[in-house]
C-alpha cells in the first residue's frame, strides 16, 4: 500500500474527576480556565492506532488537529514525543461556544485544508462532553464513511482496513474502503509512552495556532453563531430534603433496620 | 402542520423485534405529538420486520415508514443514512427522537451534520415549553426543551434549539417508561422506496458480526447495592456481591466505580448507564452526584452507607448509616441472617 496521510483529532479536555464550584460560567459555557486539563482518553487511543498504522505502511505521517486555548498546544507537543509528526491548534476567539455542530465544521475545514488525507483517527467521545458526536459529524461534512466504537485494526489492506468495533453486547469486524474516519472506544490498545528523545526534542518548539481565517471557513457558521443549541437555563440541583432517619453504624441499630426492613417486606 | 409531528427511528434486535429503547421512545413520542396536536411517526429500517412494524401500534404511532431491504440489515451507518435523512426531508418532523444505543449514537449525529441542525445527547427528560432568547428578546412557542445533567455532575442544562427544525435529542435505555397506549390503535403503514448508491452500499462491508446474549442485566432487579469510588478497590466490591446475593439483590456501580475498573461497565448506573427503580437501593460509598441519581432517584427505599455526612445521596436517602461501608456491611448482613426466620 502507498503510504497514507493519517489525521488524529484530539481534544484537550478538563480532567472530570477534579472539578470544582467554579467549573462553569454564567452563559452556561464550560470555565475551562478553572479545571485541570488532560488529553482526553480515547483520543489517546486513537493516537495510538494511527501510529500502528503508520508504523506498518512505511513512508505514513501522522497529523494531529485540535481546536482550543492556545495551551491546548500542550497535548500536541505531547502527541509528537509519542510519534506524531506534526500539528496544529485551531485557536480563536470566532471557535469559542462552538456546540458539536460547529465544532466539526471548524475541524472538517481544518483537515480539508491539508488536501488529500486517507485516514482519520479521532476518539469515541471526550469526558468533558461524552456526546460522540463530533466524529460522526465529521465524517459526515467530508462526506467519508464511518466506523464508529473501533477497537483493533484486523488487517491492513490495499486501501482498506479491517477493523473490530465494540457495540453494546458484541463485535463486529468490517471491512472499510479509504479514505475513512474511525472513531476509537476506550477497549483499544492504550498509547505508548512519550519517548525521552522525543520529548526534549519537542519540548521548545512552538506549536503553530491557525485562525479560522487560514482554513476557509464560513464564518457564519463557527463558534456560538454556528450552534444552533443553546443553553436555555442552568439549575444547580437543590435536594429535596427527605426526612432521612440516621441510624447508627452499631450492630443494634443494623439490627433495627434489617427487622424494619423484613417487617415492611422490603427485605 | 409537520412541524408538530414528532419522529421515532426505531432499532431492530438482531432477532428482527424493535429494541426496548424504541419503544420507549415511542411512549415519550406519544406524549409529545399529543401536546403539540401532531402525529407520532415511526422509521423502522431493516429487512423482513413485518412484525416489528406490527408491535408498534399499540404504543400509539399514526404513521409508520417502513424501508425493507436486505442492504438495511444489520445496520449499517451509511444505507440508514440515505434512507433516513431522504425520510426527515420528505416529512419534516419537528422533532426526531434516536435512542442513545451504539446505533443512535453512530446515525443521529450524521444525520444532524447533514440537515445543520441540533442534537443534544443522553436527555433525561424532554418536555414541550416557551422559550424567550436572553438576548434578541424573541419568543418561541411550544419547542422541545432537552434537558439533562451537565458537566461537573450538579446542574441540570435544558438545552433549546430555536431556529432549527427537526429539533433532535438521543436518550439512553431504561430512562423513559415503556408503556402501551391503545392495544387497538391504528397505524398507517408507509412503505418507503430504498434508493442506495453504489458507493454508501459498498464502503463499509460487514465480515462477521457476534452478539452476545446480554449477560448482565441489572434493569430489572428488586433491589440493587450499588457502589461508589468510595468503595476503594475492586476487591472490596466482592462484598458488595456477597451482600446482593444474602438479599437477593443486583451489584450497580457509578461511572467513577466502573472508570477505576471496580465491576464491569453494564453495571453502571445513572445518566450514561442504565436507569433502575427497584424497590430499595443501597448506595455505598456513592457521593451521589446528579448524573448518578439521575438513574436511581425513583428507587422506592434508598439506604445511604457513607462517611461523609455531608455526601448529597444522603438528601435524597430513607435511611442514613455514617460510616465505612467495610465494616456497615458485614456487621448489616449478620443482622439480617440473626432476624430471618
Amino acid at each position: 500500500m502507498k503510504e497514507l496521510k493519517i489525521v488524529v483529532l484530539a481534544k484537550q479536555v478538563p480532567d472530570t474527576r477534579n472539578v470544582g464550584a467554579d467549573a462553569m460560567n454564567a452563559d452556561g459555557t464550560v470555565n475551562r480556565a478553572a479545571l485541570p486539563t488532560v488529553f482526553n482518553p480515547e483520543d489517546l487511543k486513537a493516537l495510538e492506532m494511527a501510529l500502528a498504522l503508520k508504523e506498518s505502511v512505511p513512508g505514513s505521517t501522522v497529523t494531529v488537529i485540535t481546536m482550543g486555548p492556545p495551551r491546548a498546544a500542550e497535548i500536541i507537543r505531547d502527541a509528537r514525543s509519542r510519534g506524531a509528526d506534526d500539528g496544529f491548534v485551531l485557536s480563536d476567539m470566532r471557535f469559542a461556544g462552538a456546540d458539536t455542530l460547529a465544532t466539526s465544521y471548524a475541524l472538517a475545514c481544518a483537515i480539508s485544508s491539508l488536501g488529500h488525507v486517507d485516514a482519520i483517527f479521532c476518539g469515541r467521545q471526550a469526558i468533558d462532553g461524552d456526546t460522540a458526536q463530533v466524529g460522526p459529524q465529521v465524517a459526515e461534512k467530508l462526506s467519508l464513511p464511518q466506523v464508529a466504537y473501533a477497537e483493533s485494526i484486523h488487517e491492513v489492506g490495499d486501501s482498506s482496513l479491517t477493523i473490530v468495533r465494540r457495540l453494546e453486547r458484541g463485535s463486529e469486524m468490517v471491512r472499510m474502503q479509504l479514505p475513512a474516519l474511525i472513531t476509537v472506544t476506550s477497549a483499544a490498545k492504550d498509547c505508548r509512552y512519550p519517548n525521552a528523545h522525543r520529548l526534549l526534542r519537542f519540548y521548545d518548539d512552538e506549536v503553530p495556532l491557525r485562525s479560522a481565517d487560514t482554513i476557509g471557513a464560513d464564518l457564519e457558521r463557527l463558534g456560538l453563531k454556528g450552534s444552533p443549541t443553546k443553553v436555555k437555563k442552568i439549575e444547580n440541583v437543590v435536594l429535596a430534603h427527605k426526612d432521612a432517619e440516621q441510624v447508627a453504624a452499631t450492630p443494634e441499630a443494623l439490627t433495627g433496620l434489617a427487622q424494619t426492613l423484613i417487617k415492611e417486606h422490603i427485605l | 402542520m409537520s412541524k408538530n409531528n414528532v419522529l421515532i427511528y426505531c432499532e431492530l434486535t438482531d432477532n428482527n423485534t424493535v429494541a426496548d429503547i424504541s419503544l420507549e421512545l415511542c411512549t415519550k413520542g406519544r406524549q409529545l405529538a399529543t401536546r403539540l396536536q401532531g402525529r407520532l411517526q415511526a422509521a423502522v429500517l431493516g429487512h423482513d420486520a413485518a412484525e416489528a412494524v406490527k408491535s408498534l401500534s399499540p404504543y400509539g404511532v399514526d404513521d409508520i415508514f417502513v424501508a425493507d431491504d436486505p442492504r438495511l440489515a444489520p445496520y449499517r451507518t451509511l444505507p440508514h443514512f440515505s434512507v433516513l435523512s431522504k425520510l426527515i426531508g420528505e416529512q419534516q418532523p419537528g422533532i426526531v427522537l434516536f435512542g442513545a444505543s451504539s446505533v443512535g449514537r453512530d446515525l443521529a449525529p450524521r444525520i444532524s451534520s447533514c440537515l445543520r441542525c441540533g442534537l443534544t445527547a443522553d436527555c433525561t427528560a424532554l418536555e414541550i415549553g416557551d422559550h424567550t432568547d436572553a438576548k434578541t428578546q424573541k419568543q418561541y412557542k411550544d419547542i422541545l426543551l432537552q434537558i439533562r445533567p451537565a458537566f461537573g455532575g450538579n446542574i441540570i442544562a435544558t438545552i433549546v434549539t430555536p431556529e432549527t427544525l427537526p429539533q433532535m435529542a438521543t436518550v439512553r435505555e431504561g430512562v423513559m417508561k415503556k408503556e402501551i397506549y391503545d392495544p387497538n390503535y391504528t397505524s398507517t403503514v408507509h412503505n418507503v422506496e430504498v434508493s442506495l448508491n453504489k458507493a454508501d452500499d459498498e464502503a463499509v462491508v460487514i465480515l462477521s458480526r457476534e452478539i452476545e446474549a446480554k449477560r448482565i442485566d441489572i434493569k430489572g432487579a428488586p433491589i440493587i447495592v450499588a457502589g461508589g469510588y468510595g468503595m476503594g478497590s475492586r476487591e472490596n466490591f466482592a462484598l458488595l456481591h456477597d451482600l446482593a446475593q444474602l438479599i437477593g439483590g443486583s451489584v450497580g456501580a457509578t461511572r467513577a466505580a466502573v472508570d477505576a475498573g471496580f465491576c464491569e461497565p453494564e453495571r453502571q448506573i445513572g445518566q450514561t448507564g442504565v436507569t433502575v427503580r427497584p424497590k430499595l437501593y443501597i448506595a455505598c460509598g456513592i457521593s451521589g452526584a446528579v448524573q448518578h441519581r439521575a438513574g436511581m432517584d425513583q428507587s422506592a427505599k434508598i439506604i445511604s452507607i457513607n462517611t461523609d455526612p455531608d455526601a448529597p445521596i444522603n438528601a435524597i436517602a430513607d435511611y442514613t448509616i455514617i460510616g465505612d461501608a467495610m465494616t456497615v456491611i458485614p456487621q448489616f448482613m449478620t443482622a439480617y441472617k440473626n432476624n430471618l426466620k
